[in-house]
């Protein structure tokens, strides 16, 4: 038997429907929808405003309007697109059956299509670069909080490094990084590119230290009730993390995921911006670069698209914070 | 989707098949990277079993390093930077080059403010000034700004560019010195003795750093000098055309390392840019419009149909309203513009000396031993050759190659008049009332 619960902040709604209409349901819908929508309308007219008064030499500052004009460009550019790819493939395969013909022992090898990426595509491989090095970062950071947060010894002797490292900003480390990856990475036939190496481990570098810090002070402010109940059940060191570390330290180990997950999103756009590796920070660049009458347009659109997917990116761990953690009180807003 | 219509001959088989498939070349949002947009666009690259991606790059250095490093398989590259890597100038790495991409196509900017004060004395001819305009112009602007205790500074691209050299010598001509670069004392800033400072800016932030004031003119191509018409910025003041009549302008340059390993592939790429820029100054520029046009796209320059078509299409427009034709703006393919020339390479080699990136005086044939070493102009016959026996081109497209020994005729009409011929570099360079001659040290 499957019961569904509606979430909290839909029971207003379904009180409405239902005709109960009291001060609370009417509180409720001000406050998740009326003020927000009005918050938003506001925004959107004073920028409409705004932007019919800033000139620049490449025009008008763009509006909301030309934003959605810009958006629809930009979905129509990636359908014209994917068209123009399918007919590459279209011609390689006649390229390969020519090949045949005329030379018989030849291996033939399907590449990837040459053209440029899209709008959308730029917006897949940011987020495919921004989970990989947050995922390498809380990888590395999780289980050395935990380490840091239960040995005073080996807290004193990284804290002075971690206090140095995070506030280094991406736009440092990048051109070591560059570097080192260019130098260690030599394969001729690269599984990975290099940029996409450059911009994880500069991300990687930067959102780090949030998650490390707030997981070795999760660790760190166990209750000692807690501590206690282990020593008397005689729990191994492993037993002791999984059971009585971990759940305790784990609101803090997200409030500090999410700091790094906000951190590396915005250490990635401004490192492909630096080093023009393929993303969104890419795309930005470009288009300032060229110079046209649409390309502030376009860069707001990228702005719209940075800010929603940071949003939502947010969204995310809070509600895989939700999932995992028993204190559903310490996973608000 | 002009690409899609092309259908794949028959792999002739005169180049033996590429060793290597998939290239990534880069390039710097210029019109002048036409030829490989067109390679790419109508199918030429494909066409030699070459999978092109072609990405553009942040400025020139990034470039130059990613083609050194390996990230990319050749680039869209300034004529200079070949050479000043070949002889260690910024970046030592062999590149060579077999291609020449365009002649011409750049122009000198300045601020209004500096167009106004210049405009006072220039002679007049139908309510217009009188064109070439002159340094000699400059000079009194730059005077003044001395008195009152400021700079003048002037942007150009990268200092082994033809633009920091087309600068200096529009600057030299008209008695200004430009400065000079003394690598041998660490100075590598190219200010010394200086009347005008000129500092590196890249090609698209050319207009953004005018409009800042951080500059007060700068030396650029296309279509940066026209976007500062088009948005009031500043006001162009003579093309290099009229500095230096059919000047070569960029290179398709490789490392020496990766021709050596792809022989084949690299007479492919070749082939295919030959194709580009013949298609590109065919019927007497008839394909330009459709250049624009693929220009025009976000991925290679980008910028307004309107402001790329300016120059492209055979006019410059100098100050506002005031459009003249200047046919060969952009030359791509005629005058064989493609074919590397040794005296081209040797010329931007004396620059390189005259403002003393090159230390030593160095014999007349080191000049050449060096322009050898970096333009081949053997790779460039086999492609040729190979597009003859097609049938795509003709021998008449072509210098004649069995009596070709790489040099231009002497050339004379530059902007000082003085005379260019590529054998006798240390008596051209003995010429010039400013710049270092034979046996000068700074």
């Amino acid at each position: 038997m499957v019961t569904m619960t509606l979430p909290d902040w839909l029971a207003p709604y379904r009180d409405l429907m239902r005709g109960k209409a009291g001060p609370a349901q009417q509180q409720a819908v001000l406050r998740q929808l009326v003020w927000p929508l009005l918050g938003i309308a506001l925004f959107l007219l004073l920028w409409h405003w705004a932007a019919q008064n800033i000139q620049t030499s490449l025009g008008q500052f763009p509006g909301p309007a030309t934003v959605w004009e810009q958006t629809q460009a930009l979905y129509q550019e990636h359908r014209e697109g994917r068209q123009r790819e399918a007919a590459f493939h279209e011609r390689q395969e006649k390229y390969i059956e020519t090949r045949l013909a005329q030379q018989p022992d030849w291996q033939p090898v399907r590449r990837d299509y040459t053209g440029a990426p899209t709008f959308f595509d730029q917006v897949g491989t940011s987020l495919i670069t921004v989970m990989s090095g947050f995922l390498l970062a809380s990888a590395l950071a999780i289980p050395l909080g935990i380490v840091v947060g239960l040995s005073a010894g080996v807290h004193a002797a990284v804290n002075p490094l971690i206090q140095i490292f995070k506030p280094v900003s991406p736009l440092a480390w990048l051109p070591l990084v560059t570097m080192v990856v260019s130098a260690v990475y030599t394969s001729s036939d690269p599984w990975l590119a290099k940029s996409f190496l450059t911009s994880m481990f500069t991300v990687t570098l930067c959102c780090l230290w949030p998650t490390l810090l707030n997981t070795a002070v999760g660790v760190t402010s166990v209750s000692s009730d807690l501590t206690n109940v282990s020593r008397v059940l005689r729990l191994n060191a492993f037993e002791h993390v999984r059971r009585i570390v971990l759940p305790s330290a784990l609101p803090m180990m997200f409030t500090g995921l999410r700091l790094s997950l906000g951190i590396a999103w915005m250490v990635l756009i401004a490192a492909e911006m630096l080093a023009q590796n393929p993303g969104l920070g890419k795309f930005v660049w470009d288009e300032f670069q060229n110079g046209s009458s649409q390309s502030l347009g376009r860069i707001m659109v990228a702005v719209q698209v940075i800010g929603l997917i940071g949003f939502l990116l947010d969204r995310l761990m809070l509600a895989l914070q939700r999932f995992l953690v028993w204190d559903k009180s310490a996973a608000q807003r | 989707m002009l690409a899609g219509l092309v259908a794949i001959p028959a792999l002739a088989e005169t180049v033996g098949w590429p060793e290597k498939a998939e290239l990534k070349f880069g390039f710097i949002k210029l019109t002048d990277m036409a030829p490989l947009a067109v390679a790419y666009e109508k199918g030429y690259f494909e066409e030699e079993g070459l999978f092109v991606t072609l990405e553009a790059q942040a400025n020139w250095k990034v470039l130059l390093d990613r083609v050194i490093d390996g990230q990319l398989d050749g680039a869209h590259m300034l004529a200079g930077q070949p050479l000043g890597a070949t002889i260690g100038y910024g970046t030592q790495a062999h590149i060579i080059t077999a291609f020449s991409m365009d002649l011409n196509g750049n122009g000198i900017t300045v601020s209004n403010d500096v167009w106004q004060a210049m405009k006072a004395s220039l002679p007049e001819q139908d309510g217009k000034p009188l064109h070439p305009i002159k340094a000699d112009a400059l000079k009194p602007v730059v005077e003044a700004y001395r008195k009152e205790g400021k700079t003048f500074r002037m942007g150009m691209v990268f200092p082994v560019s033809t633009h920091n050299y087309e600068l200096r010598y529009w600057l030299a001509a008209g008695g200004l010195n430009p400065g000079f670069y003394a690598p041998h004392k660490g100075d590598t800033s190219g200010q010394l003795q200086a009347d005008v400072l000129l500092s590196v800016t890249p090609p698209p932030q050319m207009p953004a750093t005018l409009e800042a004031g951080t500059i007060h003119g700068y030396c650029v191509g296309e279509p940066w000098n026209q976007q500062a018409v088009f948005k009031g910025i500043g006001v162009p003041v003579i093309t290099d055309y009229e500095i230096w009549k059919n000047n070569p302008e960029k290179v398709f340059g490789v490392s020496k390392a990766w021709a050596d390993k792809y022989p084949n592939t690299h007479i492919r790429v070749v082939k295919a840019l030959i194709r580009a820029a013949k298609w590109l100054d065919e019927n007497d520029n008839a394909n330009r419009a459709e250049a624009v046009k693929i220009l025009a796209r976000p991925n290679y320059v980008g910028a307004d149909e309107e402001v790329i078509a300016n120059s492209m299409t055979g006019t410059f427009e100098y100050e506002k309203g005031d459009i003249r034709p200047v046919p060969d703006f952009n030359v791509f393919f005629r005058h064989n513009a493609t074919y590397p020339y040794y005296s081209d390479a040797i010329w931007y080699l004396t620059q390189m000396r005259r403002w003393g990136q090159i230390s030593e005086s160095k014999p007349d044939s080191w000049y050449l031993q060096t322009a050898q070493k970096v333009y081949r102009p053997d790779v460039y016959a086999a492609a040729a050759k190979a597009l003859i026996d097609e049938g795509k081109m003709s021998a008449a497209d072509f210098p004649d190659f069995e009596n070709e020994d790489g040099f231009k005729p002497p050339q004379s009409e530059f902007i000082d008049g003085i005379t260019y011929d590529g054998r006798h570099p240390n008596t051209y360079l003995n010429q010039f009332p400013i710049g270092l001659k034979d046996g000068d040290r700074l």
